[in-house]
């Protein structure tokens, strides 16, 4: 969990994350933004199914992985928040299966 | 149609920032690919937005990182072909003609570049600590923690215990105490006697006497807080259900126990060696940072004719260090693009070789004060080694016990290493266990060999390449 | 050190062959290279493939047929023996064809292994694109038709290699890694092995080193014309299981990786990355099947196959140094149950030539 210095400022950027609306500011990461709402739980370990949250914030972990609109693995501690992006958080494998059937 | 540059720089910290300057500087042109969305690099990361949007925390933050404004002013005015949030995923030596062809990702989409040299400034990483129970959420890095702080104006709310070694650890612990946020305890882990064994480099030390006179101040500030620090602290453990909530470790034998909601890790850095292990490079063992690194000249170019590798992924030294590297290595290319005579070039070598050798002073000082870690090769059996398909030590030993003989066999017969993060967080562990369980110096034990993509990408992505 | 047996080479055949021999009670030793020396068995697919196999030899049809047979009881042995799941599965394989012109070539070739005399059926048939898609609803439209045969299946070659090498490790096989072979001297009885960390005795030798038997060959008089042709492998993130069928070139592990192969290339022996091969076979794979998009890449590598100039295997025993054979083919994975459980005891027999007459290198020299 992490708290922001300044609460004051107007954080203008609304983003999404499993349907929840959360408040972020200009250049902060997705990563910094799901944890300031106190969710440290990223994803599942496709192993053991175990939750996983950021360990590096550099970029090298990949534990800090979501799904952003739409495309899934992205590495949430490089990606900046956008307005009105949507996050899921991702389940030990991904399914693809939905999409087979052409 | 493939772009043809002379110069691509990876990496936009100060090794990378200041290669660029320098080409720059002398009417040269550079494409500067960085993973981040802003230049800085790790350590003066966000640099320019904290100034312009929280200026009130630089106080705190430190002047070291205020320093890197310096480089990112000069950057960001003269590097007209700087591409932010760029993700280099393969480079291509080809042999006909001696060009370099670079394929980088810029928000899904992936790209070509030809090239005639490369200057690698990809930095460090710090070094993967696997304790029992490092893969809970809640337990990060004490980078982590501080490039939250820098990017995102953040700082953990609940208790915060730092662990470890080295002067990240010092920086971090001053940064928080100055911004007010409490921290419940500091854990060392420098095994005894290291101040004393760490004297003997002290006269060099001295001609980089600024360090010893910061980390001076922040020893101090430390001390001067009510933080509680335990020292000696060995047989960290972490658990939790589903994250972080307790710790437990022993100091000379007696066992203690904490209630943590963040787990800071630490015990130094390491060259982040993905891409010059994916070129083949040849690669050496510092047994003093335990780790492997490309073997260099003194101006930073590797076997690879045309390829450089400037800053902490040609070995830990330092953002100033790098900063002398990134310039060195910037000015041979410029000479040799005929931007600069031989002997301008030599007068400009000369003087940043001199300020690099001072700087570097302080290296065997550090090294020898905070010594990287001997014990992850006898980390307990039950650790998780591998993250992503989560191998533990024990594992390891196993195979090794049935004739598995290197790095490379463990992944084929474990998996470990075969995962998302392609071997980062666990090649230098894997390295250190084998060592240890076979008997045999870390040099001679290896590492993985590196594969293209060094970071995922969709096969959308390479399908539709070269429609780009 | 003196064994029955010395095995040059710690790969799947030399792994297989060396289990089979010590489960019949010979002493055997394997000398083996380093960490990063070119390994085809670190690098295949893991297809234990039949339908494709003994286009021109009707042998080595029933050769890979006898040995996908054997392929169930030899897992559940190597689970049993090591506790290690290699996990073999013969589900049926289908080679989808984009075009009509390979669907005319999968056709011609059942023709032609039809009509070999003496060939082991393999209930290998053409199958329409709609019938594919009925059997795969994951593969797309472009996908004209298939080569659909039942006892095609796969296995886990890296785990595979592991329980073998655990399994003769504690039966007692002497394993040295990190020894090349440097020569190999026929003595009056048996051969001494010289590697570059001393010599080595035994009474018969075993070359199984792959691309390096050429060179061994040599020695023994052995003349191996093999040479190394480069294969690609891409392979993606995990995900939840999306086949019915094994596809030829597009196979997913038990983890949920999926793997995607091969091209042919004869670059001599650089094992590099080629990055137009892998976005070829990334290209066909996702033609095939279009959802296989989404997914990630995570690693790619290449391999050296082991090519005889007709592609099937070369097994002989050297006339002018009985005692010393050869054993390689590309299949090492397809081949292991037979290597380990049919081949082997031929090798402690005295007719090894007259039961492999069909694999003998002789066959190149005819012309």
């Amino acid at each position: 969990m992490f708290d922001r210095f300044n609460e004051n400022k107007n954080c203008l950027i609304k983003i999404e994350f499993d349907g929840t609306v959360l408040d972020a500011l200009e250049g902060e990461m997705v990563a910094s933004v799901l944890m300031a709402a106190g969710i440290m739980n990223f994803r599942d370990a496709p192993v053991s199914n175990t939750p996983r949250g950021p360990y590096c914030m550099m970029g090298v972990c990949f534990e800090c992985l979501v799904e952003i609109d739409g495309v899934g693995h992205q590495q949430a501690c490089l990606v900046p928040v956008r307005s009105g992006m949507s996050i899921k958080r991702e389940k030990a494998k991904r399914l693809i299966s939905d999409d087979l059937v052409c | 149609m493939t772009l043809c540059v002379d110069v691509v720089i990876i990496g936009a910290g100060p090794a990378g920032m200041s290669a660029s300057n320098m080409i720059h500087e002398y009417g040269g042109r550079a494409v500067i690919l960085d993973e981040q969305s802003e230049p800085g690099g790790q350590i003066y990361k966000a640099i320019d937005r904290v100034m312009r949007d929280r200026p009130n925390e630089l106080s705190w933050l430190g002047s070291a990182y205020h320093d890197g404004a310096r480089l990112t002013k000069k950057f960001r005015s003269q590097a007209k072909d700087y591409q932010p949030g760029s993700m280099v995923w393969h480079i291509e030596c080809r042999n006909l003609d001696g060009l370099y062809n670079i394929f980088y990702s810029q928000a899904g989409v992936s790209k070509k570049i030809e090239t005639k040299y490369i200057v690698i400034a990809t930095g460090a990483m710090e070094r993967p600590v696997p304790i029992p129970g490092w893969t809970l959420p809640g337990v990060m890095t004490v980078g982590a923690v501080q490039s939250v702080l820098k990017n995102s104006g953040m700082y953990p709310s609940g208790k915060l215990v730092l662990a470890g070694a080295g002067p990240l650890v010092l920086q971090l612990a001053s940064q928080l105490i100055g911004a007010g946020i409490s921290i419940l305890a500091i854990l060392d882990t420098s095994p005894k006697g290291s101040f004393l064994k760490a004297l003997r480099h002290f006269p060099r030390a001295l001609f980089a006497g600024d360090y010893l006179y910061k980390g001076w101040n922040l020893t101090n500030k430390i001390m001067q807080s009510n933080i509680k620090v335990y020292r000696n602290v060995t047989e960290l453990n972490a658990s939790g259900d589903g994250r972080l909530q307790n710790l437990s470790f022993k100091v000379n034998e007696t066992k203690h126990c904490l209630k943590a909601d963040t787990l800071a890790l630490h015990e130094g850095i390491l060259p982040n060696v993905q891409l010059t292990r994916l070129l083949d490079l040849e690669h050496v063992w510092s047994p003093r940072q335990r780790s492997f690194s490309p073997v260099v000249n003194s101006w930073g170019e590797t076997s690879l004719s045309g390829v450089f590798v400037v800053g902490d992924g040609a070995g830990v030294s330092g953002a100033r260090t790098a900063e002398y590297s990134g310039a060195i290595a910037g000015i041979i290319i410029l000479e040799r693009l005929e931007y600069i005579k031989e002997s301008q070039r030599d007068l400009i070598i000369e003087d940043r070789k001199f300020r690099r050798l001072l700087d570097e002073g302080i290296r065997p000082f550090l090294d020898t004060l905070f010594p990287a870690p001997e014990r992850i090769g006898e980390v307990p059996d039950k650790t998780i080694i591998c993250r992503c398909e989560e191998i533990t030590a024990a594992e390891i030993r196993e195979v090794v016990k049935k004739g598995c003989s290197g790095p490379n066999q463990a992944k084929a017969f474990l998996r470990c290493g075969m995962g998302i993060c392609q071997g980062r967080m666990c090649g230098t562990s894997v390295t250190e266990v084998m060592s240890k369980a076979l008997e045999k110096k870390p040099a001679d034990v290896g590492a993985f060999r590196v594969r293209p993509p060094i970071k995922p990408l969709s096969l959308e992505e390479i399908v539709t390449l070269n429609d780009n | 050190m003196t064994s029955d047996f010395i095995v040059i080479g710690g790969g799947l055949v030399g792994a297989a062959v060396s289990y089979g021999l010590l489960k019949l009670g010979a002493t055997v030793t394997i000398l083996d290279e380093g960490d990063t020396a070119f390994r085809a068995s670190r690098g295949n697919f893991g297809l234990v493939w039949v339908q494709s196999k003994g286009d021109g030899m009707h042998e080595y049809a029933t050769w890979s047929r006898e040995s996908s047979d054997l392929w169930p009881n030899f897992a559940e042995l190597l689970v049993e023996e090591t506790g290690i799941n290699v996990g073999h599965h013969r589900p049926g394989g289908l080679e989808l064809c984009l075009d009509e012109a390979e669907y005319m070539d999968f056709e011609n070739s059942i023709n032609r292994m039809h009509n070999q005399p003496n060939v082991a059926e393999n209930g290998r048939r053409m199958i329409s694109g709609d019938e594919v898609r009925r059997m795969e609803p994951s593969v797309g439209p472009e996908v004209v038709g298939a080569s659909y045969c039942p006892y095609d299946g796969i296995v886990n070659p890296l785990y595979t290699l592991r329980a073998l090498h655990q399994k003769c490790i504690e039966s007692g096989l002497i394993y040295r890694p990190d020894h090349e072979v440097k020569k190999i001297i026929p003595q009056i009885r048996g051969f001494k092995i010289i590697t570059n960390e001393g010599y080595f005795l035994s009474d018969k030798v075993i070359l199984a080193a792959g691309n390096g038997n050429k060179a061994l060959g040599e020695f023994v008089g052995l003349d191996i014309p093999t040479g190394p042709e480069r294969g690609h492998i891409v392979v993606t993130e995990r995900t939840s299981p999306l086949f019915n069928y094994v596809l030829g070139a597009i196979r997913q592990t038990d983890e949920g990786t999926v793997m995607l192969g091969a091209t042919k290339e004869n670059v001599g022996f650089d094992s590099g990355f080629n990055f137009e091969m892998a976005a070829k076979i990334i290209d066909k794979a996702v033609r095939k099947i279009p959802a296989l998009k989404k997914l990630r890449m995570i690693r790619s590598w290449s391999a050296l196959r082991i090519m005889s100039p007709d592609g099937f295997p070369i097994y002989e025993e050297s006339s002018n140094f009985p005692g010393a054979f050869v054993i390689t083919c590309h299949s090492g994975v397809t081949l292991a149950a037979a290597h380990a459980l049919k081949l082997a005891p031929e090798l402690l027999g005295n007719d090894f030539n007259g039961k492999f007459n069909a694999f003998s290198p002789k066959r190149f020299d005819v012309r």
